[in-house]
């Protein structure tokens, strides 16, 4: 048991990383969201799903079938970085104007807005497996779609005994980036001002001007195209996904905004990176079928003794 | 009083135009007649049901209901099953106003309780059933204890992840045959005179009677004082606590029973299906559930049982549609949120709850025009 740790430990931290930068990018759309409007978006992990397709189909139009080196690659992570960043922040729009805004404008109930995003949720993937996967990639649609490799697998350098690929710093700085770029936007321009307002008190926020409109769509724009990150690095680090495969990613990203505070956009990246490597460490000693339980298990202890969150939940106030 | 200000929903909605709400006040009426109904009458009514439920797996019936499969196995599995969940789900999430998403968790364990001391045991059925039923309502006080304290909307995540972690434990353990599952579990013992094998007609009065019992029990708990806490807990917890109700110890108590019926919808189930495995029990099994109740008007359970009954039997009647069921679910949801939150067959009480935006959970936040005001005074466009 030593041995593996001692052997494993290193690697598994650097595995843990990748996985938490993916969770912590997931886990804003889910913490901006509920800052804003309390509301728990389960259809966010389809918003993912679509970013991960929208970089496969970038992938197979370009026609990339193996590794890709220089400005080519460099490139080519740009172009599936737009379009997902597009897709999925255009499709959370959409769902926010189909499935939350009559809710919203009737002033129904939490319970009801949450039915109506699982029934979005399942919605998206159904009509992934049965139309847009046959129709747009010619394939089977409840079979997972493997993805051509990107990036190679060279190790840039080894700290121990774990070594630190190109795919695993691509992703950590890019996640890292967007955090930081969507820290800046929440806290530095004028409409990051008004999401912080209307998280803090919507009526008071109307009263001073703010379009809570406008707010709460720039917020799903902003959460979709981080998602839209999330699923384009996804597709490059683990080559593979399918009609589901938001799905238990959602629920863990969940568990990471939960983790680091809910409506705490610093909270997320907190809790994605320590969801990402207690899940890795535990697998160590229970073996890495067990993550997904190790994940919820977290989930439930951390709501027991500090719902509230490692940081707080606190999208409403300055300096978050 | 809130009650008193319920009974006038059905004058009001029946001047506006809406369908669903001149449905609604029809409806109000046969409920009227109903609430003064003397006992004969009631007794009429429920001896032409139970005498409708026996007869229906007549195959005159079912060559219109169920053309492509075999009525009275439909009539079993799927119609009698999610029935008998949708009543259980209702309690926890009608009746105490509490959002689980994982219901189908206890399903499985009453089913894999079953299996398993059926199987490597030998025990007879009612053996396992109780055993399936107790360590289920053991379960959900396991889950319920330390996560009954959370918000609605947290309680809805982690009842979610509760349902994935005894799935991947299932699969994870051999013991229990793991992603094999277990094959060969025994059939019921003959009762009656009947032999419960492939034939599923016992099968189908097995249920029958299950769901008869559950119905008198679910029943007889909504009007007592336990049903009573339930509605204060659902309507305003914080008031219902004040005012002296025990609300965790009832949610605790809302949360292991309606584990219970699911644990013992999931024996009964196994006991007929011969073979369970971890892919038995998806999530999407817990959300078409959940769509049954709220479909059919949570906390009623006449609507309850409607709306599982249609979300069963649907699908079979129209096999074109099967591959697309779910997608239909999730667009039906979305459309039936945003038109009538209330479902088909709401409760009186809930409805009055949904239109002011309490139900368990309280209102969005960033909706200005409180639920209250008038909806057609836009305040928050501007």
């Amino acid at each position: 048991m030593l041995d593996d740790l001692s052997n494993q430990f290193l690697p598994s931290t650097v595995g843990g990383l990748a996985a938490g930068a993916i969770f912590a990018l997931l886990a804003l759309g889910y913490t901006m969201v509920y800052g804003v409007l309390r509301l728990i978006n389960f259809a966010h992990s389809e918003i993912f799903m679509i970013g991960t397709f929208a970089s496969l189909f970038v992938l197979t139009t370009m026609g990339v079938t193996g590794p890709l080196t220089g400005f080519a690659l460099i490139g080519m992570l740009l172009l599936m970085l737009v379009v997902s960043m597009a897709a999925a922040g255009g499709a959370a729009v959409l769902l926010e104007q189909v499935a939350y805004r009559p809710l919203r404008k009737k002033g129904a109930s939490r319970l009801a807005a949450l039915i109506s995003a699982i029934g979005a949720s399942l919605f998206l993937q159904e009509f992934f497996a049965l139309v847009v996967i046959p129709a747009v990639f010619d394939k089977a649609g409840r079979n997972t779609t493997g993805v051509p490799r990107l990036v190679d697998r060279d190790v840039v350098f080894t700290i121990g005994n774990a070594n630190v690929r190109t795919d695993h710093i691509i992703v950590i700085v890019a996640a890292i980036a967007m955090m930081v770029l969507l820290d800046q936007i929440v806290n530095r321009s004028r409409m990051g001002r008004g999401i912080r307002a209307t998280a803090q008190d919507p009526e008071a926020a109307v009263l001073m001007g703010v379009n809570i409109d406008n707010v709460v769509r720039m917020t799903f724009l902003l959460g979709g195209a981080m998602a839209g990150v999330a699923g384009m690095l996804y597709v490059m680090e683990y080559e593979v996904t399918q009609y589901n495969e938001g799905f238990v990613l959602g629920i863990k990203a969940f568990t990471a905004a939960v983790l680091g505070g809910i409506g705490n956009i610093r909270g997320a990246l907190l809790g994605g990176f320590a969801l990402g490597l207690i899940e890795n460490w535990g697998a160590i000693f229970l073996g890495s079928e067990w993550k997904d339980v190790i994940a919820f298990i977290v989930l439930v202890v951390v709501l027991m003794f500090r719902p509230t969150g490692i940081l707080g939940e606190s999208l409403q106030r300055a300096r978050a | 009083m809130r009650g008193d200000d319920v009974t006038n929903n059905g004058n009001t909605a029946a001047k506006s135009g809406n369908p669903f709400k001149l449905a609604g006040s029809q409806l109000d009426r046969v409920r009227d007649w109903w609430a003064k109904a003397p006992g004969w009458q009631r007794w009429i009514v429920y001896i032409g049901l139970i005498v409708g439920a026996l007869i229906l797996p007549a195959p005159w019936i079912g060559a219109f209901m169920s053309p492509y499969s075999d009525w009275t196995t439909v009539l079993f599995f799927p119609i009698g099953i999610y029935i008998l969940m949708a009543i259980g789900l209702n309690i926890v999430v009608g009746l105490a106003g509490l959002l689980d998403l994982g219901y189908v968790a206890f399903f499985a364990i009453g089913s894999y309780s079953l299996a398993y001391f059926g199987t490597q045991y030998g025990w007879n059925f009612w053996a396992t059933l109780s055993i399936g039923i107790g360590v289920t309502a053991i379960s959900g006080v396991i889950l319920g204890a330390p996560t009954l304290r959370l918000r609605g909307d947290y309680l809805a995540i982690v009842t979610l992840g509760f349902h994935e972690i005894v799935r991947i434990t299932a699969n994870n353990t051999d013991e229990i045959g793991g992603a094999r599952g277990i094959t060969n579990i025994p059939h019921p013992p003959d009762m009656f005179g009947t032999e419960f094998l492939f034939d599923p007609a016992p099968y189908y009065y097995l249920i029958l009677a299950t769901i008869v019992l559950v119905i008198i029990f679910s029943r007889r708990l909504e009007i007592s004082r336990v049903g009573r806490s339930w509605a204060a807990i659902r309507e305003d917890e914080d008031a219902a606590e004040l005012m002296g109700v025990p609300t965790f110890r009832f949610k605790l108590l809302a949360f292991a029973i309606g584990a219970m019926i699911g644990g013992l919808a999931g024996a009964v189930w196994a006991s007929q299906a011969n073979f369970i495995a971890p892919t038995s029990f998806p999530f999407i099994l817990s959300a078409t559930i959940l769509v049954a109740v709220v479909l059919g008007g949570s906390g009623n359970l006449p609507g309850v049982m409607l709306g599982a009954f249609l979300i069963a039997w649907l699908p079979e009647r129209f096999r074109g549609l099967a591959e697309y069921r779910i997608l239909f679910f999730g667009a039906a949801l979305v459309l039936l949120m945003a038109l009538r939150p209330e479902g088909l067959l709401p409760s009186r009480r809930r409805r009055a709850e949904l239109a002011e935006g309490t139900g368990g959970m309280g209102s969005m936040g960033a909706e200005v025009a409180g639920p209250t005001s008038d909806p057609d005074v836009e305040v928050s466009s501007k």
